[in-house]
């Protein structure tokens, strides 16, 4: 009896989990598509006529591959302008960020200066603090100095509200930084600049180009501080020009799925370019 | 001992801490003066004491603006953390153990591709899936012959906040399911082999194994997202404006009125500095729960 049992079993897990593991594949790919479904139809819309989407439907497949709206919606938003401020609002307050962030964390986390702690737990609390507790006095500071509606002004407020989660993550990483290389350095008469350039950078490479990463992404997303800051067309970033696009009489449907679309196109070439390194800052993130 | 550590570092904490006191410091502390006067923006305030606090707590829109945001916890916390740690063990165990973890891979790089959006721009996808005359939303309705459902999503008391937080949990779902699947990787199989042995179910490992395992992972998703759902305004700001009447106000929201359209300074910086205080508490009482938590594991 027991032998029969032993025998028969093999046979019948197998094809029982055979089903439950197709089922679970197919279960998990209609639920990917159903992520995937809004990106998808913006992107077939972006390629229609409007009346071809009236005719046919949005979710018909675009019986040409018009390049027209996107050309249209691309010169209404003025798409290469806000392109370039985006990229270099975000480059140049990446730099800042890092550099803020590399010369607190070496005071930090390698000089281990007196009142570490307490200067953590400032920089910590500056992470969660919502940026409406700063928009108004920093409104009116900056127009006071002539910095209102400047590029400039975003780049120095991220560069300093980023440097808190980057001093915070690199003065962690810092603290065990080995003491000997520190030592030999200074045997070997490094002063602190020389320090911080020939060891400290090289050694921790990887940690700071992963936050340059994730400063150039988080500037290129934010939204409610430009929108305070920026108010002329000719300083607005990509995420604001796409709120702010209304399409046009007649074209409503096809222009706002194309202007959609082109606020998600770069953000996808950054997320295929840094996948990695990404992946890597999240978890660093949740760390925090 | 010719390596003193602490000499000469303080110099390079310099532009760091002046620039924090320039951006973060003064700012915080001119929003906590501005909350007790009354002021336009322009001229100068006048010293009203606290009755900007006692009007936030006679007004609706004010209370309005803090239970919607309560929603939107469940939208951007609960809701995704459940979601995403169903689909992370469900990836990890079933998907990675038959098809390898390529496989499992690529279904999570999916699901995180709308956490790279800006959350405006998913908001804009949003607006135009619920828009009411030719949106697809009601385009697909119409067509199966559901035409009394199809229903102005974002322009109707009922459903405008509901809609709002239908998009936030397809713009969630990736972030803790990226996180947890890195910490099952601490997880031993063979724990969910013996598991099976003796007969657990599914459910069973998910809550006595898995859940227990990752706890610090999990704190973490639930107090980064639910600071972030009391900070929300970008899908506020651009598929509803607070409406309609008070249906999607948010805090955020409510004082970005109060400072630049009404102008209403004093007030706006009154909802700020609450709205600050809310999410400082509710830092403070959750980082003290998860200490005491892992006190009483560790003993």
């Amino acid at each position: 009896m027991a032998e029969h049992t032993l025998v028969i079993t093999p046979h019948k897990t197998p094809r029982s989990t055979n089903i439950t593991k197709y089922f679970s594949l197919l279960l998990l790919t209609v639920l990917l598509i159903v992520v995937l479904f809004p990106l998808v139809v913006i992107t077939l819309n972006s390629f229609k006529t409007e009346e071809e989407y009236f005719r046919n439907g949005p979710l018909s497949m675009p019986s040409t591959l018009s390049l027209d709206n996107v050309r249209a919606v691309w010169d209404r938003l003025d798409y290469t302008t806000k392109l370039k401020n985006s990229f270099m609002i975000s480059l140049a307050t990446a730099l800042a960020g890092v550099t803020l962030s590399l010369l607190n964390a070496f005071a930090l986390g390698i000089g281990r200066i007196k009142g570490r702690a307490f200067f953590l737990v400032f920089f910590v609390m500056a992470i969660t603090l919502p940026h409406e507790m700063l928009a108004y006095p920093l409104y009116y500071m900056f127009k006071e100095v002539g910095l209102y509606d400047s590029r400039w002004s975003i780049v120095v407020i991220f560069a300093v509200l980023h440097s808190a989660f980057g001093t915070y993550l690199l003065a962690s990483v810092f603290t065990a930084f080995p003491v000997e290389l520190l030592e030999a350095a200074v045997i070997d008469g490094c002063n602190k600049l020389q320090l911080l350039v020939r060891i400290v950078i090289p050694i921790n490479w990887p940690s700071l180009s992963v936050l340059f990463v994730f400063f150039f992404i988080w500037t290129w997303n934010e939204f409610f501080l430009p929108l305070i800051f920026l108010i002329s067309n000719a300083n607005q970033t990509v995420p604001l020009a796409v709120a702010m696009f209304q399409g046009q009489r007649g074209a409503a449907a096809t222009f706002q799925s194309t202007a959609a679309l082109l606020g998600t196109l770069p953000c996808l070439i950054f997320f295929i370019i840094f996948q990695r390194t990404l992946a890597k800052g999240i978890i660093a993130g949740s760390i925090k | 001992m010719s390596y003193k550590r602490t000499r000469g570092y303080i110099g390079f904490l310099i532009p760091g801490v002046l620039a924090f006191l320039i951006i973060v410091i003064v700012p915080f502390a001119a929003n906590i003066g501005i909350s007790f006067t009354k002021w336009r923006g322009v001229g100068t305030p006048e010293w009203i004491g606290i009755d900007n606090y006692e009007r936030a707590f006679d007004d609706t829109t004010f209370w309005a603006s803090f239970q919607n945001n309560l929603q939107l916890v469940v939208a951007m916390t609960v809701i995704p953390t459940v979601l995403g740690l169903l689909l992370a063990v469900f990836l990890y165990d079933n998907i990675t153990h038959h098809f390898g973890p390529r496989v499992a891979s690529f279904f999570r790089a999916g699901f995180y591709i709308p956490q790279i959006m800006p959350m405006v721009v998913a908001a804009i996808v949003w607006r135009w899936i619920y828009q009411p005359d030719w949106g697809i939303l009601n385009w697909m309705l119409n067509s199966v012959g559901l035409d009394q459902f199809s229903h102005n999503w974002l322009g109707q008391q009922d459903t405008a906040l509901r809609a709002i937080m239908g998009m936030m949990i397809w713009f969630q779902l990736g972030y803790p399911l990226v996180i947890f699947m890195s910490a099952l990787q601490r997880v031993d199989p063979q724990l969910y082999e013996a598991a099976s042995i003796d007969g657990a179910t599914w459910m069973q490992k998910v809550t006595r194994i898995t859940v227990p395992l990752i706890r610090p992972e999990i704190y973490v998703v639930i107090l980064t997202t639910a600071i972030h759902a009391m900070k929300t305004f970008a899908p506020v700001y651009s598929m509803t404006k607070g409406g309609p009447g008070k249906a999607t106000v948010v805090a955020s929201y409510f004082s970005y009125k109060n400072f630049f359209e009404r102008p209403n300074v004093g007030y706006g910086a009154t909802i700020a500095t609450l709205l600050t205080g809310v999410i400082i508490l509710l830092s403070v009482v959750f980082i003290s729960v998860q200490t005491r938590q892992e006190r009483l594991e560790s003993q």
